[in-house]
């Protein structure tokens, strides 16, 4: 996996800790929707940032009041195909007014990077390397124009030409 | 018609250069099939049994005389001569190379044309009334709505990985031409005191498991139409099922969910919807409901003398008026099919030639604008009676005045077999053997309206499962074997018709379809009783002893 961010490749920050493994006492940190749940109390001490991994078919249930604790929010995508990430994404932009980080994360096609813009994720986490290759070299061309609103309604997009 | 703007075809124009460079790194090898297959469908272009099949947006079926010569440049230059109308209003090339793909698209981009979201798991090219702006019985041109689809579907970033498919459907009146109760949406524009509105309905479709589309509102207002829209499918991307791609269609969630309860988790996601943010803008609006305007009509008499004297003069005529020419709701003028399946031939199948005739008759006679049908035919929709004893004279040079519009043999009919790869059985022959045994035109019209439909397999492209008489093609240990069923509908009576017993081969399909008909023939009631009210009436009984009464029991 490649970290794409405003641009350019970066190496990650994040540490995301195994479900069996202990949570790091410092330093940036994601977990999963149920872990958070499960540790929300201890968590409640540490000061790094913390962010949230929603896996497809997760919703914010029983973290709702807790976004703006989140410096970011993880959307992991399996199969490319599977889209609801989409109306997530939105959701927590347009109605919860989610203002930090929006990261979609696995197997992203070149062609979804400009739809992933408009629904409101800011960085890439890229499985798939005709993506990596495609973002490195700027090869991605894309439709810029746009007919309807979403998230983002401006018309420059990184990594697309 | 609607006319592109600047945005439109800037739009149209980064795509087809996007398509171009993927094709080119497909080419050189960069990408594998398996990278580019995702990136080639959100195209329209298919690996089908022989060759690439490109298939070409025509929003609600509406055609210019400059596209239509485009698509006959396309069919002589890429394909081998011919063109495929099919029953999503759209054209179809069976035989497209790959290398190919780009300079049709760059072609097509010169006309204001495209393949973007023919395929994939997108919504769909919005499909409409062919006889929009042109019927007596209207009550809104819908079209000016499906462009309003078109723009906000068009590479709709939420909407563009969907759990399946999704098609809407959109008609300006009570009477449904467009089969609209078969898809994911359907809507009805409605007028009432003088206020526009939409009956919309969602959770339609046909394939394996059919299903009419339920409805959720009477009457949503004008400015909410793309929110309730947004609400719907916004419910079916989070909602629909993944996990099995046979139950990922909206209809099954409807279903699965329950009626009332899908219409709650609609109605809920609406209201929290910024509404304010969808309205169209109303000048915006009006510039497109502009652009669909009458075209100037002549103020004429109802009846026109040269179309009287000319069809009591000559038989043909006269059968061809008969059949193929429609009511319009000016006087003086008529709504004209082009009926796309002339005995023997493959149903919705147009040459290069014939293209190029109909651009011409569409420009001289129908104010430059010609329809696709989901019946596989084309509508030169606003014609002067005047007229058309010339465009028939025209249309018989052309091979293309066959006068079976709604008759026996203007069969809808999938690829089948013989193009595509999900096939179990041939289509294009049924409809061809049927054609042949029910040639005879005066026998044609003595049977009167009757819609026959046939799907190569239960994916049902061919509408069977809303056929009066619906032909099915089923694998039977390898062998080709056909199911009927009867008494569906697809319009304002929706229904999905019944199996009637155990199938046909492939030698014996074209004598039950005839059995069927002589039955029909014996038991209605005069000839004003169609065959569909006639099997309405008496159930399926008396066909069913028609059909399998010989057999040892
Ligand atoms: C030749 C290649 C084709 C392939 C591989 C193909 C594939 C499919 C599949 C898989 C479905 C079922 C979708 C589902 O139920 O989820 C379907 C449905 C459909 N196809 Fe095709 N198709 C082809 C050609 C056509 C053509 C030529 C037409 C138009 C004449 C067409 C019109 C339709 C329609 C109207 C449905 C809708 C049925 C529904 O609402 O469920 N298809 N097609
Ligand atoms: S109904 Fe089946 S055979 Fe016919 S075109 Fe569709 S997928 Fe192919």
């Amino acid at each position: 996996m490649a970290l794409y961010r405003n641009g350019a490749f970066e190496t990650d920050a994040w540490s995301y800790p195994a479900d069996d493994a202990p949570i790091p006492g410092s330093g940036p940190v994601a977990l999963p929707r149920t872990r958070y749940i499960s540790e929300r109390d201890a968590l409640m001490q540490r000061a790094d940032p913390l962010a949230l991994v929603l896996r497809p078919g997760e919703d914010l249930a029983g973290v709702e009041g807790d976004l703006a604790r989140f410096a970011m929010i993880v959307l992991d995508i399996p199969k490319y195909s599977d889209g609801r990430l989409y109306s997530i994404a939105r959701l927590l932009r347009e109605r919860w007014a989610f203002a930090g980080e929006l990261r979609a994360r696995g197997d992203i096609l070149r062609d979804q990077i400009a739809f992933l813009h408009r629904v409101g994720v800011d960085s890439y986490e890229i499985a798939h390397e005709g993506t990596i290759a495609a973002l490195q070299s700027g090869a991605i061309a894309a439709v810029r124009r746009h007919y309807q609103r979403a998230a983002r309604n401006d018309d420059s997009i990184p990594g697309v030409r | 018609m609607y006319r592109y703007d600047e945005f439109d075809r800037g739009f149209v124009a980064e795509r087809a250069a996007e398509f171009r460079d993927q094709v080119r790194r497909r080419l050189s090898g960069e990408l594998s099939e398996d990278q580019f297959r995702p990136l080639r469908l959100m195209n329209g272009l298919y690996l089908q049994l022989h060759a690439y099949m490109l298939r070409v947006a025509v929003p609600y079926g509406v055609l210019s005389p400059r596209q239509l010569r485009k698509l006959a440049h396309i069919a002589r230059k890429y394909d081998r001569g011919y063109g495929h109308f099919t029953t999503r209003q759209n054209i179809q090339y069976n035989w497209i190379q790959l290398k190919d793909a780009p300079d049709i698209l760059a072609d097509l981009a010169q006309v204001d044309m495209h393949a973007i979201q023919t395929s994939g798991n997108c919504i769909r090219n919005v499909t409409s009334d062919h006889f929009a702006g042109a019927a007596p019985d209207e009550i809104v041109d819908p079209r000016a709505y499906g462009e309003i689809l078109r723009q906000w579907s068009s590479l709709h970033p939420e909407f563009s990985f969907l759990p399946r498919k999704f098609k809407i459907a959109i008609i300006g009146g009570p009477h449904d031409r467009a089969a609209m109760r078969a898809h994911d949406i359907g809507i009805e524009v409605k007028r009432e005191k003088g206020v526009i509105g939409f009956a919309v309905y969602a959770g339609g479709g046909l394939g394996r498991t059919p299903m009419p589309a339920r409805k959720l509102r009477d009457f949503l207002p004008e400015e909410d139409l793309i929110a309730y829209c947004e609400a719907i499918l916004r419910v079916y991307n989070l909602e629909g099922r993944r996990d099995n791609k046979y139950k990922a269609r909206i209809k099954i969630l409807v279903h699965e969910t329950g009626e009332a309860e899908f219409r709650q988790l609609v109605e809920d996601e609406f209201a929290a919807i910024d509404k304010s943010l969808y309205r169209i803008d109303p000048a915006h609006a009006a510039r497109i409901v502009a652009q669909f305007a009458p075209p100037p009509f002549a103020v004429l008499p109802a009846r026109s003398a040269i179309f009287e004297s000319a069809r009591a003069r000559d038989a043909a005529l006269a059968a061809f008026a008969a059949r193929n020419v429609a009511p319009h709701r000016q006087p003086g003028y008529g709504i004209l099919t082009i009926s796309l399946k002339p005995v023997g031939a493959p149903p919705g199948d147009a040459t290069a030639g014939q293209i190029e005739a109909i651009a011409d008759l569409t420009e001289t006679y129908s104010f430059g604008e010609a329809r696709v049908s989901h019946e596989q035919n084309i509508v030169l929709p606003h014609v002067r009676l005047d007229d058309i004893p010339e465009i028939f004279a025209t249309l018989q040079a052309h091979d293309l005045a066959t006068p079976n519009a709604g008759l026996v043999t203007d069969i809808i009919a999938c690829p089948g077999l013989d193009y595509c790869a999900l096939a179990n059985a041939r289509s294009i022959p049924v409809a061809q053997n049927i054609a042949r045994r029910f040639a005879d035109l005066d026998r044609q019209r003595a049977i009167g309206d009757l819609k026959i439909k046939i799907s190569g397999c239960i994916n049902a492209c061919g509408h069977h499962h809303v056929g009066h008489i619906g032909i099915l093609g089923v694998d039977r240990k390898g062998e080709e074997f056909y199911q009927i069923t009867l008494g569906g509908s697809g319009d304002e009576n929706f229904a999905i018709g019944e199996i009637v017993g155990r199938g046909f081969a492939a030698g014996e399909i074209t004598d039950a379809v005839e059995t069927i008909v002589e039955a029909y023939l014996r038991l209605r009631e005069s000839a004003d009783e169609t065959f569909l009210s006639a099997y309405r009436r008496l159930g399926a009984t008396p066909f069913k002893e028609a059909l399998y009464a010989t057999e040892p029991a």
